[in-house]
């Protein structure tokens, strides 16, 4: 009786407990079983990607493999209101946001996505008041600054996209510093979107085409969706088209952000404001994404 | 005693009638109140889940689609009512060209049908005086759907109503794609007969001449938004898709960058007054959010 209760306790301590706190302290994640089974969940997932590259797949695992997302997008909103609801300034809000991004993206990358995307400015952000505008792009300054050696110890690659025309010179020297100490690394990349507009991006990459067919480079027949994905911002990754897009505080909109890029996107909008958008959320929103059926217009 | 079947028929048909008028008249009381707040202008909806409805209910394979129908039927008589001016849908994408041949061709022949029943006089297109639209690469179709699609658009021409665009053979993609197209045949097809090279030295005036020129030549987004051809109508404040997915599936994503977007779990056919109405309360809310924020500019 006494064996066989301290058998199970040991199989419990085992598997459960030590684990379960190991795991909850390196992802800051709350205690509890329904965390645990998430991120083994999760893990199982990976390691079956990976198990299943030295056998021939039948239909259904290749369908299993493809369930971690390549490319995650998030649009970062809710940092007013979240400080509002604190009674805290706005860019105490956009402080905790940025703290947020900071910690989400590391726990991204560590559990298998290759690209981040984040919304952090839109060509539309311009237009709030002023002493917000700067604070954010003061933001930006000290992070690019203060993040550099993770980057690079990391291997992560950044690469900024949007309209660099209204950037301050200091922010976009800053910029083009980080993107060239870490532009040769593999495998890992964030892209950050800071004046960046869908539109745009689109307009932009049509104008390009526009101007190549104008000068002879190509023909009007070649233009199509491969030529467009070259000339997009989104040409500087490996994995342009996002499988998933998180858009926090609830909002359903794409406010603008990848238009062209979205088109088979999963879409995924939580209820939580950014800043409280956690370990546990970003867990909730994978678990969701590997539920999907993904079809492209064809029958499954 | 004969009689009774008969008269216990009539009497319910009565019956069904009455309640009919009751939920028409509530229905329409609902809109009115719905009114006092802002309206969309511009309806778009993804009819999603007419197949997994054919399977659920247990119907053969065809069925989904014209229950499918139905419920367009449906909703386009509550856009009707409410005072919605545009309405799109995304009846058949060209992605959906890659399904089984069996089934792209039932959904062809349905599509002829109810695109030639839209020409009878009763079809409810000369009943609410909507004018039709069949956006998409109608080339990729076979030529008695085409010829069909071109004969609504013209018997329709002079309808103002409500405006009902169907996007049949339709990628967001592709459309932006056609438009880039266009534009640069339009801008540059009669440059190519005016490109001399100029030998002699340029002098500023002749320079500054030449830069107003290579700006006319330059593509605009203008150039661009008036080849799209959506830009019949304004983007959509809304859109609605249904059966629970979440993604755009190559819908409109030039149009929709600032729309509301819903997606109620019902399968398509299944789809009734109560999602839309949620969709347009939705809208209302944060409409008024939005204006405010644009009044702060």
């Amino acid at each position: 009786m006494l064996s066989l209760f301290s058998v199970v306790f040991t199989f419990l301590a085992l598997f459960l407990l030590i684990p379960g706190l190991f795991i909850s302290r390196r992802l800051r994640l709350h205690f509890s079983l329904k965390n645990i089974i998430r991120f083994y969940k999760i893990t199982a997932s990976k390691y079956g990607d990976e198990r299943n590259d030295e056998r021939p797949m039948g239909e259904k695992e290749k369908r299993a493999k493809n369930r971690m997302p390549k490319h995650v997008a998030v649009i970062l909103d809710g940092n007013r209101r979240w400080a509002e609801k604190r009674g805290l300034g706005t860019s105490d809000g956009h402080e905790a946001g940025v703290k947020r991004l900071m910690e989400n993206a590391k726990d991204c990358f560590a559990m298998g996505t290759n690209t981040i995307s984040l919304f952090a400015f839109s060509t539309e952000n311009w237009e709030r008041p002023e002493d917000e505008v700067n604070c954010l792009m003061a933001l930006f300054k000290k992070h690019f600054k203060s993040e550099m050696p993770y980057f690079q110890r990391d291997k992560i690659k950044i690469s900024v996209i949007g309209n660099r025309a209204k950037i301050s010179q200091s922010l976009l020297g800053l910029i083009e510093e980080v993107e060239e100490a870490t532009k040769s690394y593999e495998g890992k990349q964030l892209i950050i979107a800071i004046d960046y507009s869908g539109r745009f991006d689109i307009l932009q990459a049509c104008k390009n085409l526009a101007t190549k067919v104008k000068d002879g480079l190509i023909q009007v027949e070649d233009i199509d969706e491969k030529a467009m994905e070259n000339e997009l911002m989104t040409k500087c990754s490996e994995f342009p088209n996002p499988d998933l897009l998180i858009r926090t505080s609830g909002e359903q909109r794409i406010s603008n952000f990848f238009l062209w890029q979205s088109a088979y996107t999963e879409l995924y909008f939580p209820n939580v404001l950014w800043p409280d958008f956690g370990e546990a959320e970003y867990l909730d929103a994978l678990t969701w994404y590997q539920q999907r059926q993904r079809r492209f217009g064809r029958r499954v | 005693m004969a009689e009774l079947p008969g008269q216990i028929k009539r009497m319910s048909g009565g019956i069904k009638q009455l309640l009919e008028q009751i939920f028409g008249f509530s229905r329409r009381c609902l809109f009115r109140i719905i009114s006092m707040g802002p309206i969309p202008n511009h309806l778009a909806f993804i009819m999603d889940g007419n197949r997994r409805y054919a399977k659920k209910c247990g119907l053969e394979e065809g069925s989904g689609h014209k229950a499918g129908f139905s419920a367009l039927m449906l909703m386009l008589q509550y856009c009707y009512e409410l005072g919605i001016q545009y309405v799109t849908i995304y009846a058949f994408s060209i992605d959906n060209f890659r399904r089984q041949p069996e089934e792209v061709q039932s959904l062809m022949d349905l599509m002829l049908e109810k695109i030639k029943s839209l020409l009878e006089k009763e079809s409810i297109v000369h009943q609410y005086g909507i004018r039709v639209y069949f956006i998409g690469n109608l080339a990729l179709l076979n030529d008695q759907v085409r010829a069909a699609a071109e004969k609504v658009m013209n018997a329709t021409a002079k309808n103002s109503r409500v405006v009902l665009l169907i996007c049949i053979a339709y990628n967001s993609t592709d459309e932006i794609l056609q438009a880039v197209k266009k534009s640069c045949i339009n801008k540059y097809t009669y440059n190519i007969e005016a490109s001399g090279s100029y030998k002699h030295e340029d002098t500023d005036s002749e320079i500054e001449a030449k830069d107003i020129e290579n700006q006319e030549k330059k593509i605009q987004l203008v150039d661009i938004e008036e080849n799209m051809q959506m830009s019949v109508a304004p983007n959509p404040d809304i859109l609605i898709r249904s059966s629970g997915e979440t993604r755009l599936s190559n819908f409109l994503l030039w149009q929709t960058g600032n729309s509301q977007l819903c997606f109620p779990a019902a399968l398509w056919p299944e789809i009734g007054l109560r999602h839309l109405v949620w969709a347009i309360l939705n809208f209302q809310r944060s409409h008024s959010y939005l204006e405010k924020r644009k009044k702060q500019l």
